[in-house]
């Protein structure tokens, strides 16, 4: 059995504060990090371990970080803590157990791609935890690890909160720094990416919280050790956070590469008392539905992908038998009418039409084609758009449409 | 009479200014102090914010109409946020919210004559774990069924 990562320590009380932290080896890293070693090793390292992107798109850490040119104007890190997909809440849970942890990734980082200044994008919901953090700041500043000259090395860094005020659109990375700038989260065109043009025109890093939360244990313990966690091209655990009718729902830090069956049977205590399984959503909503007889699968970015949907934020819904499809399209179709920016005509019309669709089937009041058009419509976003919301709603509506077509035709 | 922040306020303003290096990114921030401090965000409170950034009123207009956590009319002293996403509607969320209706005699987006309870459903609030989940002001509730929510607000004055 392989052992926990990032949540090891989480039944202590009190991890929150400093002293307990660094009582469990916290901060050792970071010291690591600063006194023994150069920037392009701790890169080289973060490259080796192939830390794939937490919030959702996969992408690896590493190779993010080494895009940033070198160059003499700021640059920045921004921790996306938007956490705004449904079914998602580990970053949530993970940053009001131990905030430090998150600290000290991103001294490494920072230090690393030579970056003076970070923000945490947190959603505006999360105030306590934005409270938490700022006191796990000012404690860390206390200590020395943020500040001028952190541990003598000679390098600074400061950290700060930065409340979002809900709009899912601001967890896509350009949306995010639109917000940060003080204006409405309407996603950037790419290119440039923000790597070489991003907050107020600088080179900037965007992070998810749980990919920060790893960089620590890189550091301590190895790229060679960090894949033995996880798989040799997706290094590591991963938080899956299992919601819905199971019996037990909640946070499990398990391997990449864990089977989706063995989560929600073995982990999650199986399904509710009664009820059987008729779907799940395996990477937050964005993500392509599975049907109960496609839950054999590996829980990592390359199988997913494999099986037609995708790992995404790792939040896996459960749905039982009992539940009717069309009550899931409504949820979905209302929540990305409701998310989209309204800047792209293919997303802002069309989730809102089949939102108007499904609420009308919903009604009695259906029509035999009306099946047709929301596939119809749904691929009209799909790839037509600025940023990845597009599919994110396209995706999970023409999977849940296609998958169940039977059971949405028996309500017309 | 026009409203104006305390000096308290103000100071911390400038502190949170310092941050960015430009003015117009304290926007949000100063936009969360503001609906804490006077409640809404109205027309008057947007020539505040503008005043006190050195920006246009419309720069505030644009961001209190898209973000979602701000309100131009005034909110009841609880604002009661039920989530209606997934999850939470898997575990019941619709008829909890339809047990608040009643209870409240409120529909969502509506506030108690009284001024005491705002009703609202929201997007989901990432607390899936304990579906179904809702907000009342900044403090999160879970697991959440009628008798548990008729102990939670009978105890709020």
């Amino acid at each position: 059995m392989k052992e926990k990562v990032l949540t090891e320590h989480f039944g202590l009380e009190n991890l929150y504060k400093i002293d307990v932290y660094q009582k469990q080896g916290g901060y050792r890293a970071a010291e690591k990090a600063l006194k023994k070693m150069k920037p392009e090793e701790i890169l080289e390292e973060v490259k080796k371990a192939n830390l794939r992107g937490r919030g959702g798109a996969g992408f690896p850490a590493g190779i993010k970080w080494s895009f940033v040119p070198d160059t003499d104007k700021p640059k920045y890190l921004c921790v996306n803590a938007d956490e705004g997909e449904p079914g998602t809440f580990k970053d949530r849970y993970i940053m009001s157990h131990n905030p430090h942890m998150l600290l000290e990734g991103i001294i490494i980082t920072a230090f690393c791609v030579g970056i003076s200044v970070a923000f945490i994008y947190i959603r505006g919901e999360y105030e306590a935890i934005a409270l938490r953090l700022e006191q796990a700041i000012s404690e860390a500043y206390e200590k020395g690890f943020l500040g001028k000259n952190i541990l003598e090395s000679g390098f600074d860094l400061d950290v700060f909160v930065h409340r979002g005020a809900g709009a899912y659109i601001c967890g896509e990375e350009t949306a995010l720094l639109e917000s940060l700038e003080g204006k409405r989260g309407n996603p950037r065109l790419k290119p440039p990416f923000p790597a070489s043009v991003g907050l107020f025109q600088c080179p900037t890093v965007i992070n998810n919280v749980e990919t920060i939360f790893n960089i620590s244990h890189i550091i301590l313990n190895g790229a060679e050790w960090f894949i033995k966690q996880g798989l040799p091209k997706d290094g590591g655990t991963r938080i899956f956070g299992v919601s819905g009718m199971v019996k037990n729902p909640g946070i499990y830090e398990l391997p990449l590469g864990t089977s989706l069956k063995d989560i929600i049977f073995k982990h999650a205590g199986g399904m509710k008392e009664g009820k059987k399984l008729k779907a799940v959503i395996p990477g937050g909503m964005s993500a392509p539905i599975l049907t109960a007889d496609e839950i054999n699968i590996k829980m990592d970015f390359d199988s997913l992908v494999e099986a037609n949907s995708m790992l995404g934020s790792a939040a896996i819904i459960v749905i039982d038998e009992k539940t009717s499809i069309l009550d899931v399209l409504k949820v979905v179709t209302k929540f990305y009418s409701h998310e989209s920016c309204g800047q792209c005509t293919p997303c802002r019309i069309g989730n809102s039409w089949i939102n108007k669709i499904v609420i009308r089937i919903a009604e009695g009041k259906g029509k035999k084609e009306d099946i047709d058009s929301i596939l119809r419509l749904a691929s009209n976003i799909e790839g037509n758009t600025l940023c990845p919301l597009g599919d994110a709603a396209a995706l999970p509506i023409l999977s849940i449409t296609k998958k169940f077509r039977k059971e949405l035709e028996s309500y017309v | 009479m026009s409203p104006e922040f305390s000096e308290k306020t103000k100071k911390k303003i400038e502190e949170i200014v310092a941050r960015y290096p430009q003015k117009e990114a304290a926007i949000l921030p100063v936009l969360h102090i503001t609906q804490q401090e006077f409640g809404s965000i109205s027309a008057e409170e947007e020539k505040l914010v503008a005043r006190i950034l050195g920006i246009k009123p419309i720069r505030v207009r644009e961001l209190v109409t898209f973000y979602t956590m701000f309100s131009r009319k005034s909110l009841g002293k609880y604002h009661i946020q039920v989530c209606s996403n997934l999850s939470c509607s898997l575990l019941g969320a619709g008829n909890f919210v339809d047990y608040l209706v009643e209870k409240l005699g409120i529909e969502p987006g509506e506030t108690t004559p009284d001024k005491k309870f705002t009703l609202s459903t929201v997007e989901c609030l990432g607390a899936c774990e304990r579906a179904p989940c809702m907000m009342i002001n900044f403090n999160y509730y879970g697991d959440m069924n009628p008798k548990k929510v008729d102990e939670i607000l009978d105890g709020l004055k």
